[in-house]
């Protein structure tokens, strides 16, 4: 006879069994948008830095900041930073021109989340390589999900 | 009428990097949401933001309806000389919203 705790327990190894293969976590949609902005340049993994927090309890408000390493001088600089996701209605979320003058390649703004997913950060180089660094983040209150009453 | 604050520090050294902080109060309707009666609520955003230093462009922003309401931007740039930085945002339906700051370098 199946108890409250067997059940209880199989009902925990289920949500722990179906929670996404994150790890190569990347929709269509958003591998299309980074094509749009990188061609087809090889695209390598490292150098940047995308600061999000890992469990967000409200989708609509989420702190997000994105460095890169970068000596920031006239000839070896941060030129652009994107930021993508895949499960929001767009995979776009910023595009930042940035130059030397900057000083430091680091920004940060406040985004949106409508769900679990992985945020994606690409950084282009003046030498024109591009790098990338991705993030799974867990949304509790998806943005976009309250309507107007 | 939108508001912006801009904060940047009044007085910098030399080639000090300082930080600059943004922030405009905007609904950043995204264009994916509905009303009471399923009507889809028109998209609504900024669109685009750009800073210039004394005249040279340093930062230059595209923004998506992924951007939270009131959006906050900040970034930073190298204090070469005294003058002004001047902010201007655009955004949908003819927004434009322009701000200046004033720096002092020593």
């Amino acid at each position: 006879m199946s108890t409250r705790r067997e059940f209880l327990l199989a009902a925990g190894a289920l949500v722990l069994t179906v929670r996404p293969n994150t790890s190569h976590a990347t929709t269509a949609a958003m591998q299309e948008a980074i094509r749009k902005v990188v061609g087809d340049a090889q695209i390598n993994r490292g150098k940047v830095k995308l600061d999000l927090p890992p469990l967000i309890d409200n989708g609509n408000v989420v702190a997000l900041s994105v460095s890169v390493e970068s000596p920031m001088t006239p000839t070896d600089y941060v030129k652009a930073i994107h930021v993508f996701n895949e499960k929001n209605p767009q995979p776009n979320i910023v595009s930042v021109q940035l130059g030397p003058r900057a000083g430091r390649a680091s920004v940060s703004t406040r985004i949106r989340l409508a769900d679990s997913q992985t945020v994606t950060a690409i950084a282009q180089l003046a030498d024109g390589s591009f790098w990338q660094t991705s993030q799974d983040v867990i949304v509790t209150i998806a943005a976009c999900a309250e309507e107007i009453s | 009428m939108a508001r912006a604050v801009v904060t940047v520090p009044p007085r910098a050294k030399r080639g000090e990097i300082i930080e600059i902080r943004t922030l405009v109060g905007h609904r950043m309707e995204t264009g994916f949401r509905h009303d009471n009666l399923g009507r889809s609520i028109a998209r609504d955003i900024l669109t685009q933001f750009v800073c210039t230093y004394n005249g040279t462009e340093i930062c230059r922003a595209e923004l998506f309806p992924a951007i939270s309401a009131n959006p906050l931007f900040t970034f930073t740039t190298i204090a070469v000389e005294s003058g002004t930085l001047e902010f201007k945002w655009t955004g949908d339906n003819n927004f434009v919203l322009n701000e200046t700051a004033s720096i002092t370098v020593e």
